[in-house]
């Protein structure tokens, strides 16, 4: 046997309640394994209290050359920031 | 430093793909994996990193040495902790090179058989407690210098892993102090042991960042490329600067005659270490090479048993689960 573990992304959940988060990757035979390698590797400082793990060839990407034309739409709409639009300071904080 | 005299490689690309590259680089973006990149940015960076890592797995064994012979339970907990981070930091490290397109287990075939080199300084024995402080303040220390601006190069990956790292790294060289500075106020065999320890390994750190640039052919490629951030003698001068300071508190001499601050450059003029024996270091020769490397070829095959048990372990349940639905 010699074939190569495969490779998992760990995603960890921090104290504050916040998002998951990717924090990198790992080799292990199985889950399970890939989980407690995460808790060693990720979580040597007191850094999560959830991980996930999801093997990488599992994780369906957009392709870094359509970056223009994929994220385009949302450049050209200034409009959806708050700063796009002038208050007049007597109106107080909005 | 911990990836030494790595050779650009050269990079037959279309000139103009290589032009946008460069300008993506000199505009300070991330290049991540997916991306386009030169096939010479892409070789060297995994001959870098992959040494880099390699020195992070092999520097645990001058420290893991010492740990079931700590003077104390906190100490050897603590030195316990640094040599578990310093796998977890080849691991971060190996992984950002998996994402160049060479696998794990080649780049263990590569450490095993010789043909990807490690940081000359591990070759040099752990003899006292006392070289336990000396390289967790000495040799962390050059180790931080190089990798705190490294956390600024193209490599998306590679930044990462060496911001998680650096986050990491100033506990190693903070507890190597804390130990010389416990034996430097010590009995007077306690402080002799010290300055032996600073002794043996202040060359050998001087020679981690790598020959003189005036020697090195290969860095005006890899910085303008933004894998490497300074030069081999900027960062030396700037490790020299930082330490004397820190020998002085302590008590200690650098054992360098011609040591003397220069009003003009503010900084320490220093000797040379002698290059003819980080040469020799390099090919194999230094006092602990073959130790190493024997070490981790020994681990990788008493450890095959237990992979492949793994492997089968997860296999069967796989098969179980199939079975199951």
């Amino acid at each position: 046997m010699s074939s190569e573990w495969p490779l998992w992304e760990v995603f960890i959940r921090g104290q504050h309640g916040l998002n998951h988060r990717h924090v990198g990757s790992l080799h292990a035979p199985d889950p399970e394994m890939a989980i407690r390698n995460a808790r060693d590797v990720y979580t040597r400082r007191n850094e999560g209290v959830s991980i996930w793990v999801v093997k990488s060839a599992d994780i369906t990407a957009s392709s870094p050359s359509d970056k223009g034309p994929m994220f385009e739409p949302s450049n050209s709409k200034v409009y959806r920031h708050p700063t796009f639009y002038d208050i007049p300071d007597e109106v107080g904080h909005m | 430093m911990y990836a030494q005299m790595v050779i650009s490689e050269a990079t037959n690309d279309d000139p103009a793909k290589l032009e946008a590259f460069q300008a993506r680089v000199d505009a300070n973006d991330k290049i991540e994996p997916k991306e386009w990149m030169p096939e010479g940015y892409r070789k060297t960076l995994i001959r870098q990193i992959g040494q880099h890592a390699h020195s992070e797995i092999v520097g645990q064994l001058p420290e893991g040495n010492w740990i079931t012979r700590a003077p104390t339970l906190e100490r050897k907990a603590i030195l316990l902790a640094k040599v578990q981070d310093e796998a977890g930091h080849g691991l971060y490290l190996y992984c950002a090179a998996e994402t160049l397109g060479v696998s794990r287990d080649e780049m263990t075939e590569m450490l095993l058989s010789g043909r990807m080199k490690y940081s000359s300084i591990f070759n040099y024995p752990t003899l006292t407690w006392a070289d336990i402080g000396a390289v967790g303040w000495l040799v962390d220390g050059a180790a931080i210098m190089n990798q705190v601006p490294l956390q600024r190069t193209s490599f998306g990956p590679y930044s990462r892993a060496m911001i998680r790292i650096c986050k990491e790294e100033s506990f190693h060289q903070r507890q190597g102090y804390d130990i010389m500075m416990k034996m430097a106020k010590g009995t007077p065999e306690q402080k002799e042991m010290a300055q032996d320890a600073l002794n043996r390994f202040w060359y050998p750190s001087l020679m981690m960042f790598g020959p003189s640039d005036k020697d090195s052919v290969h860095s005006a490629q890899s910085m303008a490329w933004k894998i490497k951030i300074n030069t081999n003698d900027e960062l030396r001068q700037k490790f020299v600067d930082q330490t004397v300071p820190q020998a002085e508190y302590l008590g200690l001499t650098i054992p360098d005659p011609d040591l003397k601050w220069n009003e003009e450059k503010g900084g320490y003029d220093f000797s040379e270490p002698d290059w003819s024996e980080f040469y020799d270091v390099l090919k194999g020769n230094g006092p602990c090479n073959r130790d190493r490397i024997e070490a981790r070829q020994e681990a990788w095959e008493k450890g095959r048993w237990f992979r492949d048990a793994l492997t089968a372990h997860a296999e069967k349940r796989a098969a179980r689960r199939v079975a199951a639905e």
